[in-house]
């Protein structure tokens, strides 16, 4: 990139050079921080994504060095390229956090208060956005939109009731797989994602639908209703996959492997792997791979501390290793009489049978 | 040094006078103070014919609530063993099938549910985070027991009686 070619732009006081053709969005993460504004539908790994949920709101109080009048309302960040000497607003913009908390509330008009069932909970980009930019009440007094279950096969499970129409399984779905078969049918309120007659997604890509969707809308049915993640430890493990990175997280509690998932960045969205390619996984990876002798463990996963998943959990390598039995060797060899084991007790995870393994029958 | 208060004595090192040593007087006057609590209110309680009345706001043993139709609320959430300080609660969940909805209040409920009295502070932080009203903190105490494993309460010791199954057992429960 020449000289030439780099634009200096000013996100809430802050200038940056960025290359010419970049979004505001993008600019404004390479900040970081506070300064990115939150995004629902777009995915900066999927072409096309964004423009659609508005959450990305932004000010521009000056146009460009050459044209400084402001843009008379407020634009999606993640679809407007930014321009020589730009100067934007995002959370000093009151404007801007009145405009969000309008886009949660009309997010969450049609999104049922179902976060105690959910199994994105915890993780879920709406539940944040929500808690970040919305207003504690609701003003919405009518039935909320239900539709007809669709079966999308044995891995993923669909909820329509929670989808927020961001179109990134569509578009994860034409980019990762030669022929998509699902997609958003009729219009308004009655729009919906479901295939046409009642098809089953089983591209081996085609899990990772599960990743992108930013609310709890598709879910792992091999994972579903197992556990809570905040109660899971994630651990970066890899394996060597024929049709994929094989670079992933994994969901284990104790040495059990409850769920796999793709990697994600401090933006939610799939990280790339070190040839700089979005470290997409296949199915094989993702469903059929439970075993723990199968994957090879780097460590535990650098949670941000905010999260709830972090809750329970140690930085660095703390917890890898198994705590071992003192009484005895301190004892001259004598056990205890009266100590209890949970284990032999409590009728919740026992160890001879494995949850992950899916031996709760699903409906 | 001086003195912080102005209430502190010296402690008197006389040689005591022969009266003083009879004790006679100390002793009658310590009688008076001792025979002078028969006249007085009781603060104690007959412990087990007589029991206090428990304060409003008193935390014991915990109950898993239902609904007016007898559905268990509880959805497995999580919730209330993330606020537990203690740890003290662990549970598993499951799905609802067909046919289990006068059972269960949601799609997801808990299949198993376990409070661990013996690490349980009775805080009602799970309380407080239960979205479902589905765990209440009631006026009882955990019962002793002679062994470990009776502390570990499952899911059918803290769910109160079905009010249209068990209604007699509710009413007795209720107190009415």
């Amino acid at each position: 990139m020449s000289e030439q070619n780099l634009f200096k732009v000013t996100i809430d006081n802050i200038t940056i050079d960025v290359p010419a053709g970049t979004t505001i969005l993008q600019a404004a993460r390479k900040i970081g921080g506070q300064v990115a504004p939150p995004a629902m539908c777009y995915y900066s790994k999927l072409e096309g994504s964004g423009g659609k949920c508005r959450t990305c709101l932004v000010e521009v109080s000056k146009g460009s060095e050459k044209d400084p009048r402001p843009m008379p309302k407020l634009v999606a960040s993640c679809r407007t390229t930014v321009m020589d000497g730009m100067e934007v607003k995002n959370i000093t913009s009151d404007k801007v956090i009145d405009a969000r908390a309008s886009v949660v509330e009309f997010l969450l008009i049609n999104h049922p208060l179902d976060c105690p069932i959910c199994d994105q909970a915890g993780e879920c980009h709406l539940q944040d956005l929500s808690f970040d930019h919305g207003k504690a009440g609701t003003r919405f007094e009518f039935q909320k939109r239900t539709f007809k279950k669709h079966d999308l096969g044995k891995n993923i499970q669909l909820h329509m009731t929670r989808c927020i129409l961001c179109y990134r399984c569509v578009f994860t779905a034409d980019q990762l797989t030669q022929k998509r078969v699902h997609g958003i049918l009729d219009r308004g309120d009655h729009a919906e994602i479901a295939t046409h007659i009642e098809k089953s997604l089983d591209n081996e890509f085609i899990g990772n639908v599960i990743d992108v969707c930013p609310v709890g809308a598709l879910t792992d049915k091999t994972f579903r209703f197992k556990n809570r993640v905040w109660f899971l430890k994630p651990m970066d493990a890899h394996r060597d996959c024929p049709t994929c990175s094989g670079r992933v997280t994994l969901w284990n509690r104790g040495d059990e492997v409850y769920r796999v998932t793709a990697r994600k960045d401090e933006w939610g969205e799939i990280e790339d792997t070190p040839d700089g390619k979005p470290g997409w996984i296949c199915n094989t990876c993702r469903f059929d791979t439970k075993n723990a002798n199968d994957w090879v463990i780097e460590g535990p996963r650098a949670i941000n501390r905010q999260s709830v998943i972090a809750q329970g959990h140690y930085q660095g390598t703390v917890g890898m290793t198994k705590p071992q039995e003192t009484f005895g060797a301190i004892n001259d060899g004598r056990t205890p009489h009266l100590l209890m084991d949970i284990h032999d007790e409590s009728e919740v995870n026992k160890n001879e049978d494995y949850i992950s393994k899916n031996n709760i029958e699903n409906a | 040094m001086q003195a912080l208060t102005n209430r502190a004595l010296a402690v008197n090192r006389k040689p005591m006078t022969f009266w003083e040593r009879l004790y006679l007087i100390n002793i009658i006057k310590g009688m008076f103070i001792t025979f002078g609590h028969m006249f007085k209110k009781q603060p104690t309680v007959r412990y087990p014919e007589q029991k206090r009345e428990f304060s409003p706001v008193f935390r014991g043993l915990h109950v898993l609530n239902r609904d007016e139709e007898g559905r268990e609320r509880c959805t497995a959430c999580g919730l209330c063993a993330v606020a537990c300080p203690a740890e003290a609660i662990t549970m598993e969940a499951a799905e609802r099938k067909e046919g289990e909805e006068n059972l269960y209040r949601e799609e997801k409920y808990a299949a198993n549910y376990e409070i661990n009295m013996l690490r349980c502070i009775f805080c009602g932080l799970c309380e407080e985070a239960c979205p479902k009203d589905a765990i209440y903190l009631s006026e009882t105490f955990a019962p002793a027991n002679f062994t470990r494993k009776g502390f570990i309460y499952e899911k059918q010791d803290l769910l109160i009686p079905n009010v249209t199954t068990e209604a007699a057992a509710f009413g007795e429960a209720k107190g009415v």
